[in-house]
């Protein structure tokens, strides 16, 4: 560290008798290359494509929308009818009609597959599962967050340090992913859900249930 | 190699790279890439710890700050991902498909002979040929930026000559699930 700070102060001493000298400095040749500049490369919000491949995607009409809207210049490069003509290129024009076809169908599927998961997402259920593991303590299972776009490692580390316990993803025996945090958290869990602590974010607490899963006593 | 990939169930662990190690994979980059050792920097820079997350089948990813900035397949190539591709396009040597062919490209599919010999693609003129097995750049008839990064299956006057079957394997491309991978 030491050394470093010194050399550093013998390049500055260096630099500053250079200047001084002009002339003697050129000659000591090349000053030191400079990184190249990375090309800034503007990604549609939309799709995340370059907007140029917009049209190979499956959501063109809602990226036209937004390109229109934020970059009126690059809308006109990409969409007016003289940049249409010229990316035909050389495809002949059956086989554009065919690529547009292609494009409008592409996009009805990812319309109704959105509509579908949607649907799927407001009916699907979370369940917080107290389950006793003896008499005085528990384990808290979580089933369905995935279904909300919640990344459970993350959800699992976010429970974690929250109740400063034990908390992993595991596989239940029906083999889906659940979260399961050691000690009885499930209503702070539900109340996390709620308030839409974290990345515990747009969960109707309507879909989410408290459930208990007690041992069976011993018959006696 | 990235059609289907998911951070669940294709991710092993990630561990950080031991600097001994780090300063061979720069060598090594240095060497496979057409990329100054300033500009590698800032893509990479020397303070910053390179992570390595080990992938299904010998996949290995490796990520600066979660980003992912490289990866290889065994002890294969050392291809860049598509982002820094993008920022850096001159780092691999560029082949270009034509039209007709992008949107079997953005289905995963490898790219053939005909799609980049055609008048709407490109291959390097023979005194810059090819070699086989060479990561290449996948740039695309009348779009600026590339579309995927691939490797040469033969060289490219072997393409001309031949004109059929896979010419440049897609290795990334557009919208395969590295590409929605933007941190790890
Ligand atoms: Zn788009």
């Amino acid at each position: 560290m030491g050394a470093k700070k010194n050399r550093d102060k013998n390049t500055n001493a260096a630099a500053a008798a250079e200047g001084t000298t002009e002339a003697s400095a050129e000659q000591q040749g090349p000053p030191p290359p400079e990184p190249k500049p990375p090309v800034e490369v503007l990604y549609c919000a939309v799709c995340s494509f370059p907007p140029e491949y917009c049209e190979f995607g499956s959501s063109l009409t809602k990226c036209k929308e937004w390109l229109q809207e934020t970059h009126p210049d690059l809308f006109q490069k990409y969409y007016s009818d003289e940049a249409l003509q010229a990316k035909i290129g050389t495809l002949s024009l059956e086989a554009q009609s065919k690529l547009e076809k292609d494009v409008a169908k592409k996009e009805a599927k990812a319309d109704a597959k959105a509509d579908a998961a949607l649907k799927k997402k407001l009916s699907s259920q979370i369940t917080i599962k107290r389950i006793e593991r003896n008499k005085r303590k528990h384990v808290t299972a979580i089933h369905g967050l995935e279904a909300f776009n919640i990344d459970l490692k993350k959800a699992a580390k976010q429970f974690a340090s929250k109740f400063a316990t034990g908390a992993s993803v595991t596989k239940n025996p029906q083999g889906q992913d659940e979260i399961v945090i050691q000690g009885d958290v499930s209503d702070e869990v539900l109340e996390m859900i709620e308030e839409e602590v974290g990345i515990l974010k747009g969960i109707p607490a309507d879909n989410v249930e408290i459930v208990e899963d007690k041992k069976k006593k011993p018959a006696d | 190699m990235f059609k289907k990939f998911s951070t669940s169930t294709d991710i092993a662990g990630q561990t950080p790279v031991k600097s001994s190690v780090q300063r061979s994979l720069r060598a090594a980059v240095l060497a496979q890439w057409k990329i100054e050792p300033e500009t590698l920097d800032v893509i990479w820079p020397k303070k910053e710890g390179l992570v390595h997350v080990k992938c299904r089948e010998h996949i290995s990813i490796y990520t600066v700050h979660g980003e992912p900035i490289f990866f290889q397949h065994f002890d294969g190539p050392i291809y860049p991902t598509l982002r820094v591709l993008h920022k850096y396009p001159y780092i691999l040597p560029l082949v270009r498909i034509d039209r007709g062919a992008i949107r079997f490209l953005l289905a995963g599919a490898h790219m053939m002979c005909p799609g980049l010999t055609s008048a709407g693609g490109y291959l390097p003129p023979s005194e810059e040929a090819l070699a086989a097995d060479t990561p290449v750049a996948i740039h695309a008839e009348g779009k600026e930026h590339a579309v995927g990064v691939g490797i040469s299956k033969m060289s490219s006057e072997e393409m001309r000559k031949v004109n059929k079957g896979v010419g440049v394997e897609t290795v990334t491309y557009l919208g395969d699930d590295l590409w929605a991978l933007q941190t790890i």
